[in-house]
């Protein structure tokens, strides 16, 4: 009883200087200051953009845009159609240049920091000069060259450079030529998708097997049965339902076909090879993070050298390899951008390019654009976070 | 017994050992890698010898005008020379200064010439009182820089407007924002985001965000539109100045990403020790952890600045007369048109070397780090 009488009591603290006092303080003054500073930010906006009669809002989009737009591989755009479909037009360009200079930039990558680690001593070098070279060099600069330079020498159409009657390379972009589907076309389509069913339960089944018995299953090459030979049967079937649309030579341009306009052969040139030498240094930087004892041992346990790295360095490197991966391709995403210096007609050019020079909505449209490169980053953040997940180590 | 064995051990056999060994192991150890040799060989035999042909041996250095690259005979069959770098001659004031008035040059040549010593005197070793260059260097030098680049009229000094400045001269100056301007503003946020106040913690982390998430192209569109229409009505802001704070805040944003690296990787000791001996934040901050930190991070700052000097290249898009800029207004120049393949190999050569040994340079500190980390 004594004891709990001479239990001190906490001295009682000024209210004024204890830290949850001064951190609500603080806190309220940076919130004060911030919405403050918006609020005078908007608030100007607002009176400049009355002053000088811009309208606002989001009605404009409906409007009939008066412009044309020069390379529409998806949908059309002629003057009398709205905003709106110039902004899905700019959209679906800057996502068919990303797509495509991702698949460029990773197997060039792999390749290049693959061959960097090569024991061969010439293409080793070769390699380590094509990174320093590119990557040291500015991305604008690297697309004006392939643009105002070199594909400004390409012959015109009339001497075009041909490949086997059916590829040409000319003054006015890469032509090929462009698969049709016929009557029938579904059925083999139909085969298609049953044989890739059949073969992911296949896979499923010979990796049970494996677990189980140790037994392997030659899988790669019974899939590639399983999917050739009845597509092939029923293409055959169906008197073969895809013919080729060639590009021909009339008057000064070639017609029908595939067209890649020199804009996007110069925009994808120049995105792909320079991200590569980017993705070439993440990926030897992961193949020399491997713990030189896992390739002993695998050597030790007599595997070949390709199995070695298809199944021992590449899926151990990949862990290291996919964090930096996904931020570039969150550049290339971004340096898409760059289009804009060469008219390639994506999202910046068409959108907030022209629409805002007619529409003047610099606020609206600049919002929406970012709005899209944002989501587009975070849309290619999540699917590799979740690529990543599933390529961890599985026991931690 | 002992010179019985010398003279009885074999020496390697010769092809194993010297350069032809070297070559055996190197190049043509197995099937695919003779291939890949010869391969190899091939593609520089295509590549390197016309290179040189038109860049040395056919090239022209000197003259007066376009006739000596490239002229035409009675018939009008057209000649060209190799490489014409009389172009980059020509115009290599332009490439270096823009449009600045030739008299007034000077001023930029005594900016750089105080900014490159200066700097130099940082890298001397065991330099004593060095904080105080570097004090100069971010808060000093940059008013003085100002007043040569811009003029004064009262202090007698000629005034040359914002849009007079130009190429390599501005690309030097627009990059060294990445330094002035966006290190110390990243070092603001990357403190932010590790605040324990959680509304401090989440503006950071939604500012960094956004601006990371965004490409430069719709920053410099955004700086140049809006920025306008965000002051009060009547202040007119030069367009070089929106473009720096564009700079400035998507710099910010990537070098608070790096600061942040350096303030994870501090042991949790140093901040304890720090407030053991009664520090509040602030003077932690700066005396302890800071100076730690950003150490660490020197080759993550450097590589970021490389970035970001690569990227003012894009002030193209908002018409500032930067290097890329001025070369390609003077390809476009009716005398002097069609020798593209010369100003882009000058202008990536400049770039090239520039970039090549800050990387070198950054490569160098993250060795030396490593060496001092492991002792």
């Amino acid at each position: 009883m004594n004891v709990r009488a001479d239990i001190i009591k906490p001295p009682k603290q000024d209210i004024f200087k204890s830290g949850k006092f001064r951190s609500i303080v603080t806190q309220s003054i940076v919130m004060v200051l911030v919405v403050g500073s918006i609020g005078w930010i908007i608030n100007n906006a607002a009176t400049n953009m009355e002053a000088n009669g811009i309208s606002h809002g989001f009605s404009f989009l409906s409007e009939t845009s008066m412009f044309d737009i020069g390379y529409l591989p998806f949908i059309e755009h002629t003057p009398t159609h709205t905003y709106f479909n110039a902004f899905l037009v700019g959209l679906l360009n800057t996502i068919l240049v990303a797509v495509l200079g991702i698949f460029f930039a990773t197997i060039i990558g792999f390749l290049v920091g693959i061959g960097r680690l090569s024991d061969n001593w010439l293409v080793a070098k070769f390699c380590g000069f094509y990174v320093e070279a590119l990557r040291n060099i500015p991305l604008l600069l690297q697309l004006f060259f392939w643009y105002h330079a070199v594909l400004r020498i390409l012959p015109r159409a009339k001497n075009s450079l041909n490949l086997g009657d059916s590829f040409y390379l000319n003054l006015k972009g890469f032509f090929m030529p462009k698969p049709l589907a016929e009557v029938g076309f579904n059925y083999v389509l139909l085969i298609g998708i049953f044989s890739i069913i059949a073969i992911i339960i296949l896979y499923l089944w010979a990796k049970k097997r494996q677990a189980l018995t140790g037994q392997q299953f030659p899988i790669f090459y019974s899939s590639l049965a399983i999917f050739i030979i009845p597509v092939l049967i029923v293409f055959f079937l169906n008197n073969s339902p895809i013919t080729l649309e060639q590009p021909v030579l009339k008057g000064f341009n070639f017609k029908g076909g595939i067209r890649l306009t020199p804009e996007l052969v110069a925009l994808l040139l120049a995105l792909s090879l320079y991200t590569a030498s980017f993705i070439a240094e993440n990926v030897r930087s992961g193949i020399l993070a491997i713990n030189k004892g896992q390739i002993e041992a695998a050597n030790a346990v007599g595997l070949q050298r390709i199995p070695i790295l298809r199944l021992i360095v590449i899926p151990q490197a990949m862990r290291v390899i996919i964090p930096p991966l996904t931020s570039q391709y969150l550049n290339l995403t971004k340096n898409s951008s760059l289009a804009v210096a060469i008219a390639y007609p994506d999202l910046v050019h068409v959108f907030a390019g022209t629409a805002l020079m007619q529409t003047g909505q610099a606020v609206e449209i600049l919002a929406i654009t970012m709005a899209v490169y944002l989501s587009l980053s975070i849309t290619i953040s999540l699917l590799m976070n979740w690529y990543n997940k599933t390529m961890k180590l599985k026991d931690s | 017994m002992n010179n019985q064995i010398k003279q009885d051990v074999k020496k390697p056999p010769v092809i194993n050992i010297g350069f032809i060994g070297w070559l055996r192991q190197n190049l043509f150890s197995t099937w695919y890698n003779t291939t890949l040799t010869f391969l190899g060989l091939y593609i520089i035999y295509l590549a390197i010898p016309p290179f040189f042909q038109w860049a040395i041996l056919d090239a022209v250095w000197s003259g007066d005008d376009r006739t000596v690259c490239e002229w035409y005979d009675e018939n009008k069959v057209k000649y060209k020379a190799g490489a014409c770098w009389l172009y980059i001659k020509v115009w290599f004031n332009f490439f270096t200064y823009g449009f600045y008035p030739d008299e007034l040059q000077w001023r930029i040549n005594l900016a750089f010439i105080i900014l490159a010593v200066a700097t130099s005197l940082l890298f001397i070793p065991n330099l004593k009182n060095k904080h105080y260059v570097g004090i100069f260097l971010f808060a000093i030098y940059p008013i003085i820089a100002f007043f040569l680049l811009s003029g004064n009229e009262t202090l007698g000094m000629k005034h040359v407007g914002t849009h007079k400045w130009g190429g390599l001269f501005l690309t030097f100056l627009l990059g060294s924002i990445g330094i002035v301007f966006a290190l110390p503003l990243g070092i603001v946020l990357a403190l932010g985001r590790r605040s324990k106040l959680p509304v401090v913690r989440i503006l950071s982390v939604m500012f960094i965000e956004f601006w990371r998430g965004i490409p430069l192209i719709t920053v410099l569109f955004f700086s140049a539109v809006m920025f306008p229409l965000f002051v009060p009505q009547g202040i007119e802001i030069d367009n070089l100045l929106r473009c720096i704070v564009g700079l400035t805040v998507f710099g910010g944003a990537y070098m608070a990403e790096v600061v942040r690296g350096g303030l994870q990787a501090l042991p949790k000791g140093q901040y304890e020790a720090a407030q053991a001996v009664g520090f509040g934040y602030w003077r932690m901050m700066a005396l302890i952890i800071m100076p730690q930190a950003l150490r660490i991070v020197i080759p993550g700052i450097v590589n970021t600045f490389i970035g970001l000097f690569k990227d003012t290249t894009l002030v193209f898009i908002i018409s500032l007369m930067d290097l890329l800029l001025t070369v390609f207004t003077s390809m476009s120049n009716p005398d002097w048109m069609g020798f593209p393949f010369e100003g882009y190999v000058f202008t990536a050569l400049i770039y090239f070397s520039i970039c090549f040994s800050l990387s070198r340079y950054s490569l160098r500190v993250e060795k030396k780090l490593m060496v001092a980390h492991q002792k």
